[in-house]
C-alpha cells in the first residue's frame, strides 16, 4: 500500500488535557497526514480515546475538563476563542466504539446530519442518504427497507450505518474510536475493508487496541502510553523496527 | 425447640402480614365496587345534586375534579419537564444544583394541608384569585411538581449517553440534540410520571378544601375564577357533614366508586403507557 | 462567524430558561415559608409565643380564647406513634417477604397490588375507616365510641405502609448478592441469612423508609379527621378522642375570619407541621445519601 506522501491535515502542538486535577494527556505533538489512515494504539487508559475526542472537541461536553496547547485543522487552531464548534464537527465525523444508531428509521438516521445543518430539499436528502449508505457499503443490504427502524439491524450493520451517518455530513476527517471492538470477526473484516476504501477520500484517525488491526488498516501509527505519545511513524517501520524500547515491548506483547 | 420450627413460624408470620395487607386492599376495593355500583347510574353521573347532595347526581363534582386535573397538568407539566431537562441535561455538580435538589426533596415532603395553607395565603388572598379553580390548580401544581420532575428525570436518563454523543458529534447543538434525539424518546415516559402526579392531585382533599372547593354548588363553572365542587371533598361532606349521613350511604358509595375509578383508571393508563415504552425502546 | 454567535446566544437563552424553570422549586419553597411565616409571625407579635404553650386549644370561647398547641401536638404525636408501631411490623415484614422470600411470580403480583393502596385517595380510606374500622374498634374494645386515636392510627398505618414497603424493598434488593451467597455458603439457612445478613445491611434504607412513612403520617389530614373524634385533649390513651394538627387546620380554616388571631394561630400550626416534616425528610435523605442508596 504505497501512497503519495500528503501534507498534514491536522497538526497537534504541545497538547495537554486535564479531567479536573488529573492530567490525562502530556504535551502531545504530532501530525496527522491527509487522506491516510492513522492508528492510535496503546494499552487501555493510555489516553488514545481522550486524544481522539479532543480533535472534534467532544471533551467539551464533560464537566471540569481543561485543554492546553493547540490543534490545527488546515492551519486553524480549533481551540481558539470564538471557534464555531458546529462547523468544526461538521468537518470531522466520528464513529463510536459502541454503535449508537438513533431509534429512528434508517433513512432518518443518515439524513439526520444534513437536516440539522439546514438541508430541507427531499431529493437532495435522498441523494445524500444513498451516497452515504453506498460509501459505508450498506446500501445493497438496506435499500428496500430505508423506512424501517435502525435498531432492527445487526450489530455490524448498525456500525456501518453509524459510519454512513457520519459520511452524510460530508466531513474531511473521520474519527473512529475502536469501531470494531464490539463486533464479530466477519463484521470486523467488513469494517476494515471499508476503512481502506474510505481512506481514498477521507483523513482517518482510528483508535484500536488490536495491533493486528492497526497493522492491517493504517498507514501511520502512534503509540500512546500513560498519557504520553511515545512514538509515531509509518506503520510498517513501527511494527518491524520500533525506535523505543516501550513500543517494542508493547508490540511484542510484553504488557498491555 | 428446633431452629427450623422457629424459621417456619417467622416465615408464616411475614407471609400472613403481607397477605393481610393484600386482603385489606381487596376488601376496600370490593366493598366500594359492590355497594357503589347500585348507586351509579346515568342520572347519578349527569344530574345536579339536590337536597344538599342527598338526592340527584354528582355532575358538578365530576366536572370540578376534571377541571382541576386539567388545569393542574397544564401548569405543572411544562414547568416540571423543563426543570427535569435542566437537571438531567445541563446542571453541573455545584451549589446551585444542590439547592434545587434540596428544594425538590423539601417540596416532596410538605404535607398536603400545608400546601393548602400556602395556596390560601398566596393565591386566594395575596394575589386575590379568590377561592377558585385557578387557585386550586396552582396549589395542586406546586404539590405534584416533585413527582413530575422525578419521573421526567428518570425518563431522560433512560436515553443512552451514546445517542447524545452521536448527535453532538455530527455538529448538532446541545438544544438541537435534546429536541430531536432525547425528548422524542423520553416524552411518553415523562407523560407517565405526570399522569401519576395528576392521579394524586385528583384524590387530594386537603389543599382543595382551602383553595377552591365549594361545600355545595349545584352548577357548572363558567371561568377559572369560579369555585367548584370536587369529588373527594364531596365524599367527605356526604360522609361526615351531612345531617342524614347514615341514610345516604348509597350516594356516598357511589361517589367513592366514581372517585376510585377515576384515580385507579388514571394510574392504569400510566402503567399501560409505561409498558408500551419498554417494548418500543430497548436500548 | 455572525451565525455562530447567534447559535451560541440561542443555546444560552434555552439553558437559562430551563434553569429558571428548575429554580421554581426553590421559589415555591421560599414562598411556602414566607406565606406561612408571615401569618405566624403576626401571632408571635400578638398575642405572643407564650400563648402557643398553653395547654388548651379553645379558639372560640365566650370567656377567654386560648391557642395552646400542646393538645394538638399531643394528638398528632399519639396518633403518629401508634401508627408507627403498627406500620413497622407490617411494612418491614411485608417488604422482607416480598424482596427475599416470595417467589418471583408472587412478587410480581404482590407489588402492583400494594401500589394500588398508595393510589387510593385518603378520603376514601377515611370513608372506609368511618364505616368499618370505627365500629370495629368500638366493638373489640367495648368502648362508648370508636372515634379515637386508635382508629386514626390504624388508617394512617395503612396509608403509610405502601411507602414503607416500596422504599425498604428497594433497600433490601440492593444488598449485594455476594453477601447472600457468602452467608449461604457458610451453611446459614435462608432465614438466618435474611435476618442476620440482609436486613442489617439494608437497615439504613429500612430506617429511611420508616421515617418517610412517619412523614406521611404526620401530614395526613382527611382520613384522620374523619375518624379521630377531634376533641383537643391531652391524653396518652389510644381509646380517647384526639385532634391532630392537620385536622385542626382543615376543620377550622373554613370558618375563621381572615386576619383574626385564630387565623394566624392556624398558620402557626402549619409552620410546626412544616418544620416537623422538613426535619424528618432531611434526616431520611441524609441517611439515604450516606449509604448511597440513591443516586
Amino acid at each position: 500500500m504505497v501512497k503519495i506522501k500528503n501534507k498534514s491535515k491536522v497538526v497537534v502542538n504541545n497538547l495537554s488535557f486535564y479531567y479536573g486535577d488529573t492530567q490525562a494527556l502530556f504535551d502531545i505533538s504530532m501530525d496527522i497526514p491527509q487522506k491516510q489512515v492513522t492508528a492510535l494504539i496503546g494499552p487501555s487508559g493510555c489516553g488514545k480515546s481522550t486524544f481522539i475526542r479532543n480533535i472534534n472537541r467532544m471533551n467539551d461536553t464533560i464537566d471540569g475538563t481543561r485543554v492546553e496547547g493547540e490543534i490545527l485543522l488546515d492551519g486553524n487552531n480549533i481551540y481558539r476563542k470564538g471557534m464555531n464548534i458546529v462547523e468544526l464537527r461538521k468537518n470531522i465525523g466520528m464513529v463510536f466504539q459502541k454503535s449508537n444508531p438513533f431509534p429512528k428509521s434508517i433513512f432518518d438516521n443518515v439524513a439526520y446530519g444534513p437536516r440539522i445543518h439546514g438541508e430541507k430539499n427531499k431529493s437532495r436528502l435522498a441523494e445524500t442518504v444513498e451516497k452515504s449508505l453506498k460509501g459505508a457499503a450498506l446500501w445493497d443490504e438496506v435499500k428496500d427497507r430505508l423506512d424501517q427502524n435502525a435498531m432492527g439491524l445487526s450489530g455490524g450493520q448498525q456500525q456501518r450505518l453509524c459510519i454512513a451517518r457520519a459520511l452524510a455530513i460530508e466531513p474531511e476527517v473521520l474519527l473512529m474510536d475502536e469501531p470494531a471492538s464490539a463486533l464479530d470477526p466477519r463484521s470486523t473484516a467488513r469494517i476494515e475493508d471499508l476503512i481502506g476504501l474510505l481512506s481514498q477520500d477521507y483523513t482517518i484517525v482510528i483508535v484500536t487496541h488490536n495491533m493486528q488491526q492497526a497493522a492491517r488498516v493504517s498507514d501511520f501509527t502512534a503509540f500512546f502510553y500513560e498519557g504520553e505519545l511515545i512514538e509515531t511513524g509509518p506503520t510498517d517501520e513501527m511494527f518491524t523496527k520500533p525506535k523505543k524500547q516501550k513500543t517494542e515491548d508493547y508490540i511484542t506483547g510484553r504488557f498491555g | 425447640m428446633t431452629n427450623s420450627k422457629t424459621e417456619t413460624i417467622i416465615f408464616w408470620f411475614m407471609r400472613s402480614v403481607t397477605y393481610s395487607i393484600v386482603l385489606i386492599i381487596a376488601y376496600i376495593i370490593f366493598r366500594i365496587i359492590y355497594l357503589g355500583i347500585p348507586a351509579v347510574n346515568w342520572e347519578f353521573l349527569t344530574a345536579m345534586p339536590r337536597k344538599s347532595g342527598a338526592e340527584g347526581g354528582i355532575l358538578p363534582a365530576i366536572v370540578g375534579t376534571l377541571c382541576l386535573m386539567t388545569g393542574t397538568i397544564v401548569v405543572a407539566l411544562p414547568l416540571g419537564m423543563a426543570a427535569a431537562i435542566y437537571l438531567s441535561e445541563y446542571a453541573r455538580q455545584g451549589k446551585f444544583t444542590q439547592v434545587i435538589r434540596m428544594a425538590i426533596i423539601t417540596l416532596a415532603g410538605v404535607p398536603s394541608i400545608v400546601f393548602g395553607l400556602f395556596g390560601l395565603g398566596l393565591f386566594v388572598i395575596f394575589l386575590n384569585f379568590g377561592s377558585s379553580i385557578l387557585s386550586g390548580c396552582l396549589t395542586l401544581a406546586c404539590m405534584i411538581l416533585p413527582i413530575i420532575i422525578a419521573s421526567s428525570e428518570e425518563a431522560l436518563r433512560a436515553v443512552p449517553l451514546g445517542i447524545r454523543q452521536a448527535s453532538l458529534a455530527m455538529g448538532a447543538t446541545k438544544w438541537q440534540t435534546i429536541r430531536t434525539n432525547v425528548l422524542p424518546y423520553s416524552f411518553s415516559g415523562m407523560l407517565t410520571g405526570s399522569i401519576l402526579g395528576v392521579g394524586r392531585a385528583a384524590g387530594e382533599t386537603a389543599p382543595v378544601l382551602l383553595t377552591v372547593a365549594a361545600f355545595y354548588l349545584p352548577k357548572l363553572p363558567k371561568s377559572v375564577f369560579d369555585q367548584v365542587m370536587c369529588l373527594p371533598y364531596h365524599l367527605y361532606i356526604l360522609a361526615t357533614q351531612h345531617p342524614d349521613a347514615d341514610k345516604i350511604r348509597p350516594m356516598q358509595y357511589g361517589t367513592a366508586l366514581v372517585l376510585l375509578t377515576l384515580v385507579l383508571g388514571i394510574n392504569l393508563i400510566a402503567i399501560i403507557i409505561r409498558s408500551k415504552i419498554r417494548k418500543k425502546y430497548k436500548w | 462567524m455572525q451565525n455562530w454567535r447567534k447559535i451560541l446566544f440561542k443555546e444560552k437563552a434555552v439553558k437559562y430558561t430551563l434553569a429558571a424553570a428548575a429554580s421554581m422549586s426553590i421559589l415555591i419553597v421560599l414562598l411556602i415559608f414566607t406565606f406561612l411565616g408571615k401569618e405566624a409571625f403576626g401571632f408571635l407579635y400578638e398575642p405572643g409565643l407564650k400563648e402557643l404553650f398553653h395547654t388548651r386549644w379553645m379558639p372560640v370561647s365566650s370567656q377567654r380564647e386560648s391557642f395552646g398547641l400542646v393538645p394538638l401536638i399531643c394528638g398528632s404525636l399519639l396518633v403518629t406513634t401508634m401508627a408507627t408501631i403498627i406500620m413497622i411490623p407490617f411494612g418491614v415484614g411485608a417488604s422482607v417477604y416480598i424482596a427475599e422470600l416470595a417467589k418471583p411470580r408472587e412478587r410480581e403480583t404482590l407489588k402492583p397490588f400494594i401500589e394500588i393502596l398508595a393510589c387510593i385517595p385518603s378520603v376514601v380510606i377515611g370513608f372506609f375507616g368511618l364505616l368499618i374500622i370505627v365500629p370495629m374498634v368500638k366493638k373489640v374494645f367495648g368502648l362508648q365510641s370508636g372515634y379515637n386515636a386508635l382508629s386514626g392510627a390504624i388508617l394512617l398505618a395503612l396509608m403509610a405502609i405502601p411507602t414503607v414497603i416500596s422504599i425498604s424493598e428497594d433497600a433490601i434488593r440492593s444488598v449485594p448478592k455476594d453477601y447472600k451467597s457468602a452467608s449461604l455458603a457458610l451453611g446459614a439457612s435462608k432465614m438466618q441469612t435474611v435476618w442476620r445478613v440482609i436486613v442489617p445491611a439494608a437497615l439504613p434504607g429500612i430506617i429511611t423508609a420508616v421515617m418517610l412513612g412517619i412523614g406521611r403520617v404526620i401530614g395526613e389530614t382527611m382520613a384522620v379527621m374523619m375518624v379521630t373524634g377531634n376533641s383537643a385533649l391531652i391524653t396518652g390513651n389510644p381509646t380517647e378522642s384526639v385532634r391532630t394538627m392537620t385536622a385542626t387546620i382543615a376543620a377550622e380554616m373554613g370558618e375563621v375570619p381572615f386576619g383574626s388571631t385564630h387565623y394566624k394561630a392556624l398558620f402557626c400550626v402549619g409552620i410546626v407541621l412544616l418544620i416537623a416534616t422538613f426535619i424528618l425528610n432531611l434526616i431520611a435523605f441524609k441517611i439515604l445519601k450516606k449509604y448511597r442508596m440513591i443516586g
